[in-house]
């Protein structure tokens, strides 16, 4: 099984919460859910759609066809119907005459059936909850279960009043569905966690002792604050900042005085913290700044994704100094990745920039249960007791000095933004400070980059095309292979969640070796044959706001 | 009891001699002494600038960042560490101009930072270009025909911001300018001083034409009447009140609510979060049936 459900709508219309119900009724039953979502940069109107694919195993990745169609509103009915497989099913209010090969049609009137048996307009999310679940096969207890807890807190009335709009919307479904349509799920005992890369990061933050967030609001990055403001549990300060200027700044602020800090954003604000990323170079302060992608360039495409800023994030800031840049695909590595950032930030001394997108913020993936590493490093401060004399950036073999916070046992730290010498003053001494502090840092980056993890290889070895990618798009690049060698081709990938300091690599096999990449002039491809020698034939790049998915691969294979 | 003395670093100077820049220096240093603070308990945040370098002629603590962001890392550093006496001291082009966005948030935030400006109305190290504070019509090695547009009022706009501790002091008055210092670092929340610095080297006036417009607050000045204090924070062409212009009751400091929770120990001295609580987050995206 692998079924594909849009719901459509306009923003403020509510199908995130009934693909939010539905994905649980799904889920609680023992299927895999991984739901997306797309939507426009506004508060009310539009068309937006939440996508559901549901299968016997977990397949995270998006499907841009749909075998089902619950549209709330004629627009967004016409807008998406497009995208309907010819043996699909549609479900709405007007749905229109079926044709002769389908689609086929369910009409449910939401509205008129959320009044006559819940009492008030609002409770229409529900008949389509209820509606959609009978079409899917799902028995209707698990939607009642699905319902009352999520209501429970707004009191038995409005549990009452849900249940009875889900109850008519999944009869009448469950009445008109086609014959054809009609079938029922047996129930399963496989049980998934079900969560975003942006919900399971301010997790494993709190797990690596991050105890400072400032960011100021930007889709898609807000996620992450919030979720540090909302739980105080995970024991962050959080802040709004007027701006990402200030919002690095405090972070710094926070992390030369000992705390575990972070910054997280968005590609403008990313590019407003650019002197500041060089400031962390500079004064080797640890600060992890979350950089969720969205289209540009400027403003560009606020709600939509993209992997348009890997150039950028690695070159970001004046001056040269070492910094790393990750990339997850997927929640849990999204975990390992987050605490991996905050570990070489402090023992480093120096930013770590964790990149994201819309698409990986906001996708819901089924997966084994989370789980945080074994080890968990503690913080890199030096014990001030061993110390003589307090130089903050003394000259060592490896370029990394102890590092006190502001006054930790008593002693004096001096930190500054100008070149500077051991002992954290203004120099202008060219013939031995400079060099030696060129060198301090330079230093920390070639021992970094030994310990840049490789790239994942998936089937490789016998593949004679091979498709490298890097960040969100690994499980569509994994689809898209199953795909290719069901019809014959050898092909493999090698995908980048290190992305910088580039581990030292040679291309693994003689291979024709293409980059699958969410922007259009191919920066990882110009990455890896600039910094590495790879010889990269060509970039498969998708830059309309959509995420990478399957069919986009291998409708656009060489 | 500190000594001023304890508070003098070997560093090289770099200001120009005789620059009113080192009044402020000796005035802060006195003013920490006066306030028992070790050295190793004081954090002096700055951006770029002349002024900006002042830090490291202190044995203290120095945050010397980027120029205008003095305001947030020093907010930073606060929650950061509540027990540090962090100060900012930097220029009026800085603080006023490149960071006068944090400033004005930095008022309403109201975090326990003392912030002193140095106020010289130029751009000194860049070599004499108007600064926020710069008169109208004032000719510089910019504006040659004159500074075009009005000076910003950032006294002023502290009182209206709801800022509860605001003073002018003069850099050729060390004693009264460090009982201002005194003061302004004791007192609860931000507190700014705007410290009149005349520039030897680019200033249109040389100290001695400053110090005959200096005057201090009118003898019977109530520094808690907010009207009166606005009157005399507004500048006004050739006379410069100077002392305690505005002092009102504490606000709440910025991040309390936070402090309390973690008993205003610095964030370095805090557990790490338990493991299985989170773990336990974790769990709970897992599906029950």
């Amino acid at each position: 099984m692998d079924r594909s459900i849009f719901l459509a709508g306009a923003a403020g219309e509510g199908i995130q919460t009934i693909g939010d119900v539905v994905a649980r009724c799904f889920l609680s039953h023992g299927y895999p859910v991984f739901a997306t979502q797309e939507y426009e940069s506004r508060i009310r109107g539009g068309r937006s759609s939440v996508r559901l694919r549901v299968g016997d195993v977990p397949r995270n990745a998006p499907r841009s066809d749909a075998d089902v169609l619950l549209a709330i509103n004629p627009d967004a009915q016409a807008h998406y119907l497009g995208a309907l497989r010819p043996d699909g099913l549609v479900i709405s209010p007007d749905p229109g005459e079926p044709g002769p090969q389908g689609p086929y049609r369910l009409e449910i009137p939401f509205v008129p059936l959320a009044t006559a048996h819940g009492g008030e307009e609002l409770y229409a999310n529900s008949v389509a909850a209820g509606a959609l679940c009978a079409a899917a096969g799902l028995p209707f207890a698990i939607l009642e279960a699905v319902l009352s807890a999520s209501f429970a807190k707004r009191g038995d009335d409005i549990v009452r009043a849900n249940l009875a709009a889900a109850r008519a919307g999944f009869d009448l479904a469950a009445n008109r569905l086609p014959e054809q349509a009609r079938h029922s799920l047996p129930r399963r005992e496989e049980r998934y966690a079900f969560a975003s890369a942006h919900e399971t990061i301010p997790i494993a933050a709190a797990a690596a002792g991050c105890r400072f967030i400032a960011a100021y609001p930007m889709s898609p990055s807000t996620g992450i604050i919030t979720a540090f403001a909302r739980d105080p549990d995970l024991g962050a300060f959080a802040e709004q900042a007027e701006d990402e200027i200030a919002a690095i700044h405090m972070a710094l602020g926070a992390s030369a005085a000992g705390a575990r800090a972070m910054t997280a954003t968005s590609g403008g604000g990313f590019a407003l913290m650019a002197e500041a990323i060089s400031l962390a170079g500079m004064i080797e302060t640890p600060i992890v700044i979350l950089l969720a992608q969205r289209p540009g360039p400027a403003t560009g495409l606020p709600t939509r994704t993209a992997q348009e800023d890997l150039s950028f994030a690695i070159r970001a800031g004046h001056g040269e100094f070492p910094r790393a840049v990750f990339a997850p695909s997927d929640p849990q590595e999204a975990i390992d990745l987050a605490i991996r950032a905050f570990d070489l930030a402090d023992r480093y001394q120096l930013p770590v920039i964790l990149m994201t997108d819309q698409f990986l913020a906001d996708a819901r993936f089924s997966l084994p249960p989370f789980a945080l590493p074994e080890e968990i490093p503690p913080a890199a401060l030096a014990d001030p007791a061993g110390l003589e004399a307090y130089v903050r950036y003394a000259l060592t073999e490896s370029g990394i000095s102890p590092r006190l916070a502001f006054g930790q046992g008593g002693r004096i730290v001096c930190i500054d933004s100008d070149e500077h010498t051991p002992e954290g003053h203004i120099t202008e001494d060219l013939a031995r400070v400079r060099p030696a502090a060129v060198k301090k840092r330079l230093e920390k980056a070639r021992r970094l980059r030994r310990e840049i993890r490789p790239p994942a290889f998936d089937r490789t070895e016998d593949a004679t095309l091979i498709l490298v990618g890097w960040g969100s798009t690994r499980t569509a690049i994994s689809e898209a292979i199953d795909r290719l060698r069901a019809d014959g081709r050898a092909v493999g990938s090698i995908h980048f969640a290190e992305l910088w300091p580039l581990p030292e690599l040679d291309p693994p096999r003689r291979a024709e070796y293409w980059t699958i990449e969410g922007n259009a002039t191919g920066q990882l491809a110009s990455l890896l044959r600039g910094e590495l020698g790879w010889p990269i034939a060509g970039t498969i790049g998708r830059s309309d706001g959509l995420p990478i998915d399957a069919r986009f691969v291998v409708e656009r294979m060489p | 009891m500190t000594r001023p003395e304890e508070y003098q670093s070997p560093v090289e100077n770099q200001w120009c001699p005789g620059c009113p820049n080192f009044g402020i220096l000796a005035a802060l240093q006195r003013a920490l002494a006066r306030l028992g603070l070790a050295p190793h308990e004081v954090c002096l945040v700055s951006g770029i600038g002349q002024a900006a370098k002042l830090p490291h002629y202190v044995n203290a603590n120095v945050y010397n960042g980027l120029h205008g962001r003095a305001i947030p890392a020093a907010i930073g550093i606060h929650v950061a560490n509540p027990r540090l006496k962090t100060i900012v001291t930097s220029g009026d082009g800085d603080l006023y101009g490149e960071g006068g966005n944090h400033l004005l948030h930095a008022f309403r935030r109201n975090p326990d930072i003392a912030v002193i400006v140095h106020n010289n109305r130029i751009y000194a190290l860049t070599k004499g270009q108007g600064s926020p504070t710069t008169p109208r019509g004032e000719r510089t090695r910019l504006q040659f025909d004159g500074v075009a547009i009005d000076p910003s009022q950032m006294l002023a706009t502290a009182i209206v911001h709801g800022c509860t501790f605001v003073a002018r002091g003069f850099a050729g008055e060390i004693d009264g300018l460090a009982e201002i210092l005194r003061r302004a670092i004791a007192h609860p929340g931000l507190s700014l001083v705007d410290v009149i610095q005349p520039c030897i080297t680019w200033g249109e006036h040389p100290v001695a034409w400053y110090r005959e417009r200096v005057v201090p607050v009118p003898a019977d000045h109530d520094p808690a009447d907010r009207g009166r204090a606005l009157a005399l924070a507004t500048d006004v062409e050739d006379a410069f009140p100077t002392g305690v212009l505005y002092e009102a009751a504490p606000r709440p400091t910025f991040a309390a609510a936070y402090r309390e929770r973690t008993g205003g120990r610095p964030l370095v001295e805090l557990e790490r979060i338990d493991r299985a609580r989170l773990e336990r987050r974790l769990a709970e995206f897992i599906v029950a049936s």
